[in-house]
């Protein structure tokens, strides 16, 4: 390495200097040293404020007044359990799982390809392809599904041009997942969740694939395993963590969207909307509060679920 | 047999119909920038026309906007970086009691749905009755891109070995100089590479950044006033498109200082 054998200053006998023995003779000093700035700032801006959060979603707002009454109490959260409330919530939690599951038997196949077959060249020009979407613009890549699944879109040509505008159209007629044009349907928002949380699935399933060492499958294939059974018994369940840790951002940002649902979707609400909507122009910040504590709760599970499998190390 | 060199036809096709899937939409960003349809999406495009460009470069609240993304974006990855990287050289190696607890907090912003994030800083810049401002939306931002400095940081770390610092150490260099000399130039790319990716992370949020904005206008919140306007629809193509061609170049020079060390 060119750097470390740079020519390094003589020690000069300082009081940096001995800053830094007292700091290499006391160990867990250093530790607080480093962690004292950051650690502070995440206690305070974001664990304060998730509290602020959670404190919040046990006060109540008044319906003659408007005004929120800060006194401890659950009448929000019965507010919560309410039916249509409940509604919102299955719905959303099982868009999430639909949505992390269909990504999760997309992203494979790529993320297998890139970690077994690619040459080095091929997997840095694969790698550059997941990521260049990845990191652009997330509400760009909302609009242009908007434009492509509109009613006079590329969708709806290609389907006239092949002659198959029938199917189309009985696609849409099914009652609950269907709606007037792709860009109005459960059907349009479930694809633009899938193909926008997409990366985030292909990236750590790969990373994990990538660990698994090739001699485990050589030896898997020594021991008389075809490629098929060493696919099952090897390398699938060293790749599971991936997968996990991947489902923890598709299911995440699924959960709080709002953006999806209001741009492409009908009319029925997802918890990420019912937020917005709660805090802003309805200003019952105590109910936009208890609703977060859902998907926090949900994460919560998730995430400890998801450490015993080993997802944090793929992430 | 051993296990086979050649993907079978099937892999290969899944794994090509996800590419496209991915790049296809980005087509359609670039087709239809250049659109001369101007209420509608219909496609394919009646004509095309360069006209929109010009009609975007004369639009001052999409370059104040652009302005402030950018301002906001360079102060969240500075603070970042710093914090970033302090937490990554505190638990790169060392294992202490609460360790896994730090690592946790540090991931929580990402982990938990963005709306979660939004209204908890929300609630407390209120209740505080801090004024919301630019410096409000840096914060939140600085806290989730603390996650992802973090990340790339550690790796780095612990892919840098310890010999070095250690013979840094015997020959006499104060930690401080270990620092300066061996563990700085070491992670330099990797500090490069991931501000370039918090940037853009901070430069594209829109759902923390609608919970702690005033008044103020970002990028992502200016295109997502746009897309609510069928109005000034060409003006929202060109400037998704603007927007892509922007974020490309950092993902690409990012990849390639990481790529480098990886050898």
């Amino acid at each position: 390495m060119a750097a470390a054998s740079r020519e390094v200053p003589p020690p000069p006998p300082s009081r940096l200097r001995s800053i830094a023995a007292w700091f290499y003779r006391h160990p867990n000093w250093t530790l607080v040293a480093l962690l004292a700035v950051p650690m502070a700032w995440m206690l305070v801006v974001y664990v304060g404020s998730l509290s602020a959060l959670l404190a919040q979603s046990f006060f109540r707002l008044d319906d003659f007044s408007g005004r929120i009454i800060r006194e401890f109490g659950l009448s929000t959260y019965q507010q919560l359990f309410s039916a249509a409330n409940v509604d919102i919530v299955v719905r959303t939690t099982v868009m999430a799982a639909l949505v992390t599951v269909t990504c999760a038997l997309i992203a494979f196949p790529l993320a297998y390809y890139m970690a077994r077959y690619a040459s080095f060249r091929m997997k840095t020009i694969l790698y550059l392809a997941v990521l260049l979407p990845l990191w652009s613009s997330y509400l760009v890549r909302v609009y242009t599904w908007k434009i492509i699944l509109a009613q006079e879109g590329i969708v709806t040509w290609v389907f006239e041009t092949l002659g198959l505008k029938g199917v189309l159209d009985s696609i849409l007629d099914i009652p609950g997942i269907g709606g007037s044009s792709l860009s109005f349907s459960y059907i349009g928002m479930f694809l633009v969740f899938v193909y926008i949380w997409l990366p985030y699935m292909i990236l750590p399933i790969n990373t994990a694939l990538e660990r698994v060492p090739k001699s485990l499958m050589e030896a898997s294939a020594d021991l008389g395993a075809r490629p098929g059974y060493t696919f099952r018994r090897v390398i699938l369940p060293l790749a599971f963590p991936g997968v996990v840790a991947g489902s923890i951002f598709t299911f995440s940002l699924t959960l709080g969207d709002y953006i999806i649902p209001g741009v492409i979707g009908n009319s029925s609400f997802f918890i990420g909307q019912v937020v917005y909507a709660q805090q802003g122009t309805a200003g019952n910040i105590p109910l936009a509060a208890a609703f977060t504590v859902v998907p926090v709760l949900i994460m919560i599970v998730y995430l400890t679920v998801a450490r015993r499998l080993g997802a944090f190390d793929a992430l | 047999m051993r296990s086979s060199d050649h993907a079978s036809f099937g892999l290969k096709i899944s794994a090509g119909a996800a590419l496209i899937f991915l790049h296809f939409p980005i087509f359609i960003v670039v087709l239809y920038a250049f659109t001369t349809e101007e209420s509608s999406f219909r496609f394919p495009p009646p004509g095309l026309t360069l006209d929109w460009i010009g009609a975007l470069f004369e639009r001052a609240d999409f370059w104040r906007a652009l302005g402030l993304s950018i301002q906001t974006a360079a102060i969240a990855t500075f603070l970042a970086l710093i914090l970033g990287t302090l937490i990554a050289l505190a638990l790169a190696r060392a294992s202490f009691f609460g360790r896994d607890q730090i690592s946790l907090l540090v991931i929580l912003p990402i982990a938990l749905p963005g709306i979660v994030s939004g209204i908890a800083l929300r609630s407390a810049i209120s209740i505080l009755g801090i004024p919301f401002s630019t410096w409000t939306i840096i914060l939140g931002h600085a806290t989730f891109c603390i996650v992802t400095v973090y990340n790339n940081v550690v790796a780095r770390l612990r892919r840098t070995s310890q010999t070095q610092m250690e013979a840094s150490m015997d020959l006499g260099a104060s930690s401080f100089q270990t620092f300066r000399y061996i563990v700085l130039p070491n992670i330099a790319t990797a500090l490069l590479a991931v501000g370039m990716l918090s940037f853009a992370l901070s430069f594209d949020e829109v759902i923390v950044t609608t919970f702690t904005a005033g008044q103020q206008q970002t990028l992502p919140i200016w295109i997502y006033s746009q897309l609510l306007r069928p109005r000034d629809r060409p003006v929202t193509n060109v400037a998704a498109l603007f927007v892509v061609a922007v974020t490309f170049i950092p993902i690409i020079f990012a990849h390639y200082m990481t790529r480098e060390a990886h050898e």
